[in-house]
């Protein structure tokens, strides 16, 4: 089963491809076999992170940007991430509707997702699926956010290059992105610049990137100016990316990124590996409040209860 | 593992009326599920490979126009073509009783018309996602 999957993946085959996203999101227990099957063909995509406010034009942007590499024949694929209900867990996944003239375009892969609850405006799933997509043989891989606010920058640990779009209007909020997200950023679109005011924000970005880049050294954050429906500025736009992705491949930035990615993701799997079974070591056999009870009735000090228990937890994770 | 039902939401053909799509998409989301929203004006084949790419358990196409009797079994007989034989199809919108026989036949599981509450839908979902969860 795995080995079919793999191979579709790997000759590009749109079911095998979908179907191994849907395992992802899923975590049916299969889903690390085939990570690991599939990582000797991964490596070779470039992946671009591309965020900013809700309704900046980001789906927009993305739909003239797969035109455009269409034309260089790219292929290109999309995850397109948008949250699901807190409360019902469901989720209206609606990016795509601006994409559409590339959805039976066959060097066009575009999938929805949604956030499963995973806070940092990604999906948990979004790395993971990035390799598939990898492995598949797409040029470029896109992700499109749910958003930006001062949390939602995990995007920056999964792609190459971050892509901030932002547009006139939104007044005195640039102030306050300033503070976490412009920071993630190493591409600035201005994006609706049909618009008044696309200049001014221009300046303004300009002011803060020379303030960013006093303290820094000295890598300087492109600024593009573009209308998404007027199909302006694309051009220029891609080509900037792709200069841009040049100079991080020969200045190091590149490697160092993707070092730091790896770096990232080893801690928190291996982290959350262990949280898992410690929750679950907690939860059996009423453990927990056994303890509980020993120590409101003094019949032991908490840390040396502690000490104990994690000695034990760290044996069992052993004999696993 | 944490399984949830995908559904794709779509208008076949030059039918403009997608309030009654855009209220089963609101309303499928509600209740819990993950809705891929297509919009109106979709060939079968769009449909058909965005169903694949999304990975999605049911598909729900929508018409008020009345050319389902040709739309809707091209949707289905594309989806089998390409292999994805396990999808479920259903439908809703203007459409006479006369024809809902003849959908089922061609694999339309379901048909919802003007006035069927929403939990009937629900029911439908629940009933048979059994089926698609691999
Ligand atoms: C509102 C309306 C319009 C609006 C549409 C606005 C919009 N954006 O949706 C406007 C004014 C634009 C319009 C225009 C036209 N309309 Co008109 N319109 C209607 C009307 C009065 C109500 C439709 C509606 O919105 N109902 C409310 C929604 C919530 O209900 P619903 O869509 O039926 O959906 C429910 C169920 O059917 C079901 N359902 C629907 N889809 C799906 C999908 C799934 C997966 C599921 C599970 C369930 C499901 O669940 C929903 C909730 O219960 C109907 C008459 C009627 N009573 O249905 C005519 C009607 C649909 N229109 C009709 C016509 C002819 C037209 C025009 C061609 C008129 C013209 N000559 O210009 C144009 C065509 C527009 C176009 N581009 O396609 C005819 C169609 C005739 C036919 N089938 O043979 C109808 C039936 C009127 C009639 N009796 O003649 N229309
Ligand atoms: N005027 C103008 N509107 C745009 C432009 N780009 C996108 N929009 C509109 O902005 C809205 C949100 O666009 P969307 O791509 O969905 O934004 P997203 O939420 O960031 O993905 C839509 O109504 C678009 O038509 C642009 O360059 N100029
Ligand atoms: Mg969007």
């Amino acid at each position: 089963m795995i080995g079919k999957l793999v191979n579709g993946i790997i000759h590009g085959e749109t079911r095998s491809i979908a179907r191994a996203i849907s395992w992802i999101e899923n975590d049916v227990p299969q889903k690390e076999e085939l990570i690991d099957a599939l990582f000797e063909h991964t490596g070779r995509a470039q992946v671009i992170g591309i965020t900013g406010p809700p309704g900046s034009g980001k789906s927009s942007l993305l739909d003239r940007i797969i035109e455009q590499e269409r034309k260089r024949d790219k292929k290109i694929a999309v995850l397109a991430i948008d949250p699901s209900s807190p409360f019902t867990g469901g989720a209206i996944l609606g990016d795509r509707l601006r994409m559409q003239k590339h959805t039976v375009d066959a060097g066009v892969f575009i999938r929805s997702m949604a956030s499963r609850g995973h806070l940092g405006g990604v999906a948990g799933a979004t790395s993971d699926s990035v390799k598939v997509l990898d492995a598949a043989g797409f040029d470029l891989i896109v992700i499109e956010t749910i958003g930006v606010g001062q949390t939602e920058i995990e995007v920056m640990n999964i792609a190459d290059l971050v892509m901030l779009v932002l547009v006139p209007g939104l007044g005195d909020e640039i102030q306050a992105l300033k503070a976490g997200v412009m920071e993630i950023g190493d591409i600035f679109v201005v994006n609706k610049a049909d618009k008044e005011e696309a200049n001014r924000l221009k300046a303004e970005i300009e002011y803060v990137l020379h303030l960013k880049s006093e303290d820094e050294k000295g890598v300087k954050s492109p600024i593009f100016m573009t209308s998404a429906t007027e199909n302006t500025g694309i051009e220029e736009l891609v080509n900037g990316l792709h200069e841009y992705m040049q100079r991080m491949g020969e200045n190091g930035t590149l490697r160092e990124r993707r070092r730091r990615r790896v770096t990232l993701e080893l801690k928190k799997i291996i982290t959350a590996k262990i949280e898992a079974h410690v929750h679950k070591f907690l939860e059996t056999g009423n453990n927990l409040d056994v303890w509980i009870d020993q120590i409101l009735r003094k019949k032991t000090s908490p840390y040396k209860l502690i000490n104990e228990k994690v000695i034990q937890i760290l044996k069992e994770l052993k004999e696993k | 593992m944490s399984r949830k039902i995908r559904i794709l939401i779509s208008k076949p053909g030059l039918d403009g009326h997608d309030r009654g799509a855009k209220y089963i998409a609101r309303a499928l989301k509600d209740a819990g599920y993950e809705v891929i929203y297509m919009g109106i004006r979709q060939s079968p084949e769009a449909i058909v490979k965005t169903a694949i790419q999304e990975d999605v358990d049911f598909v729900g196409l929508s018409l008020l126009s009345g050319a389902h009797n040709e739309l809707f079994p091209e949707v289905v007989r594309l989806l089998r073509e390409q292999g994805a034989n396990d999808v479920i199809v259903f439908g809703g919108g203007v459409i006479p009783q006369e024809d809902i026989s003849f959908l089922k036949e061609q694999g339309i599981e379901a048909i919802f018309t003007p006035g069927t509450p929403i939990q009937k839908v629900i029911e439908f979902i629940e009933t048979n996602k059994e089926r698609v969860l691999h």
